[in-house]
């Protein structure tokens, strides 16, 4: 390609040449951290374990839209109308997202990378099905200009990039966001379609008795994040392969834990009484910490950088949840804080060490010289 | 007559033009040296505040500087900033009453931060800097240039978070009913502060990859 007559497309020609394989360029020698798994491998496992999820949520899209009717079709209608309003959000956020990222690859003469392989397709399944694709397309936009390219693109960006475009829409189009009228895709008039957590902050306690169906996931909710079984199954497949960070899950776990019980300890309020186990099964706590939290680039870096982000992420979703009435979903807040923080967190682990060894040196230096 | 006709040629002179034009660009007070970006983040929510705080701003200074340069050397260096601040201060409150007789609604939206214009940090550095040290006639356009300078920022600030915001222009509806009822909703973040910040780095982005020698090196 050097030379040649399209050397200036040369990083889109690469882009898809090495789509999803491995490339011929691995590391055979050196002594750092490299092997031969590189970011399109790490990347596709991603999408590998996302697709139960993704699955999951086709169907239920269906479901719930011809359960808010009170028909009772077969599967592979409930899975066509699913389709009919999961595909064209998939298709707008690649769409849009790539064509920006292949834009500034070409202008800055990077290569383009798999890093948006993974956001395009978690920002769909972190959206109401019911969402106009404008919308989607102008917060992808959003998101992958100021949340990525700003910061010099994949792996230099302080925020998640998916969970940076739903909070975009959050804020931007709330109407779009809240209330009962989103999350069943077309649904009928008289049917209240509030999701779980709607339900658990109005006080509606017993529309959230059923904790196996929130561990099942057939609810109204954004698209991917309903289903727990369909995200532990991806969970899984992260963790197996080593991509996600298992100490990032268990700290957030302990740290929801920790503060549920206290919060339920106090028990002022309908939602304080909520059993502390049931966070776990509500909203995109699931997801969010399946494959939001634990993202390489966003999160601490170092080891015990991880367990305190995941503790105070997990004491900040509850917090967030219980204590902020204008927000029923804490994880994508929380999460976004702490991504904010992870840096700092970083810092001063590393610094610590630092002053650790620099002790222990003095004391050896001493204990030489006596 | 001689030195008269001098004196009144170089009323524009290159030196003179520049304290006007920089200003406007590569020494922007709130993209470059990120002065007064409190009230640009207040007031830019719709397009008429920030023009009037912009030419509220533009007044002040440039009245302030040519006072300040005209008593610069009577000014004891120990309480320069007293002096300062007592000199715009009093600007200040007669750009308020006038605020208040001529426009009162719009007055009311600007509130409190009209009369925080006395700690706005353009105004103490353009006295600290320029006005101290020279002359009433340059004094007066660095004033302005400066003025001018803010005032761009501000009414772009307000031309987006208005028109995409509400939907309007000085008050006017812009985007047609049509265009709500086919589906388009305003957005809602423009309306909150972070909008502003986050368009003025747009802006700052842009400036930067432009003119490369405005990116700090460290």
């Amino acid at each position: 390609m050097k030379g040649g007559r399209f050397e200036k497309l040369h990083s889109t020609f690469d882009a898809f040449e090495t789509f999803l394989f491995v490339p011929d360029k691995v590391t055979f020698k050196g002594s750092h951290i490299r092997d031969s798994i590189d970011l399109k491998r790490t990347m596709s496992t991603v999408i590998v374990a996302l697709l139960p999820a993704l699955l999951f949520g086709i169907y239920n899209v269906g479901y719930q839209h011809y359960i808010s009717y009170g028909e009772h079709p077969g599967f592979w209608q409930i899975v066509g109308y699913g389709l009919q309003k999961v595909l064209p959000l998939i298709v707008v956020s690649y769409g849009v997202g790539l064509g920006i990222e292949f834009i500034f690859a070409q202008y800055r003469g990077h290569e383009v990378n798999e890093g948006y392989l993974v956001t395009g397709m978690l920002i769909p399944l972190i959206l109401p099905p019911d969402i106009p694709l404008w919308i989607v397309a102008l917060s992808v936009a959003f998101a992958v200009i100021f949340g990525k390219e700003v910061f010099g693109g994949t792996g230099m960006n302080v925020l998640n990039p998916a969970l940076l475009a739903r909070g975009f829409l959050f804020f931007a189009y709330p109407a779009a966001m809240t209330g009962d009228k989103v999350w069943i895709a077309g649904k009928a008039d008289a049917y209240s379609g509030e999701t779980v957590l709607g339900h658990a902050m109005i006080g509606n306690s017993d529309q959230i008795n059923d904790p196996m169906g929130m561990f099942i996931g057939l609810e109204p909710g954004s698209i991917g994040e309903t289903s727990v079984i369909a995200i532990l199954i991806g969970a899984a497949i992260l963790l197996f392969t080593g991509i996600a960070s298992w100490r990032i899950m268990l700290a957030t776990m302990l740290g929801a834990t920790a503060l549920g019980l206290l919060v339920n300890a106090i028990g002022a309020n309908e939602y304080m009484r909520l059993p502390f186990y049931f966070h776990f099964l509500m909203g995109g706590f699931a997801f969010g910490l399946v494959f939001m939290a634990t993202d390489p680039v966003t999160s601490a870096q170092t080891n015990r950088g991880k367990w305190i982000y995941g503790v105070l992420l997990g004491a900040l979703i509850i917090i967030i949840r219980v204590f902020n009435p204008a927000y029923p979903e804490g994880v994508m807040l929380a999460i976004l804080l702490m991504n904010v923080f992870a840096p700092l967190i970083d810092h001063y682990v590393i610094q610590a060490n630092i002053r650790y060894r620099v002790k222990r040196a003095k004391a050896a230096r001493v204990h030489i010289v006596k | 007559m001689s030195k008269q006709q001098k004196e009144r040629e170089s009323l524009f002179s290159p030196r003179y033009r520049k304290l006007i034009r920089n200003p406007l660009s590569i020494e922007n007070p709130i993209t470059v040296q990120v002065l007064g970006i409190c009230s640009a983040l207040a007031v830019t929510t719709k397009l008429k505040p920030a023009f009037v705080m912009a030419l509220s701003v533009t007044v002040v200074v440039a009245l302030a500087n040519v006072v300040i340069s005209l008593l610069r050397n009577g000014i004891p260096p120990r309480i320069r900033i007293i002096v300062q601040l007592t000199v715009v201060a009093a600007l200040v409150i007669l750009v308020d009453q006038v605020l208040k007789a001529f426009v009162y609604d719009v007055s009311k939206q600007l509130s409190v931060f009209v009369g925080l214009i006395i700690t706005n940090c353009i105004l103490m550095g353009r006295l600290e800097a320029f006005a101290m040290a020279n002359k009433p006639w340059p004094a007066f356009l660095d004033g302005i240039g400066n003025g001018l300078g803010y005032s761009w920022i501000l009414i772009a600030l307000g031309f987006f978070r208005e028109l995409f915001g509400n939907g309007t222009l000085w008050g006017y509806r812009i985007i047609p009913q049509s265009f709500y009822e086919a589906g388009y909703s305003n957005n809602g973040l423009l309306i909150l502060p972070p909008a502003a910040l986050i368009l003025v780095g747009t802006i700052i982005w842009i400036q930067r990859s432009r003119n490369r020698s405005l990116i700090e090196e460290y």
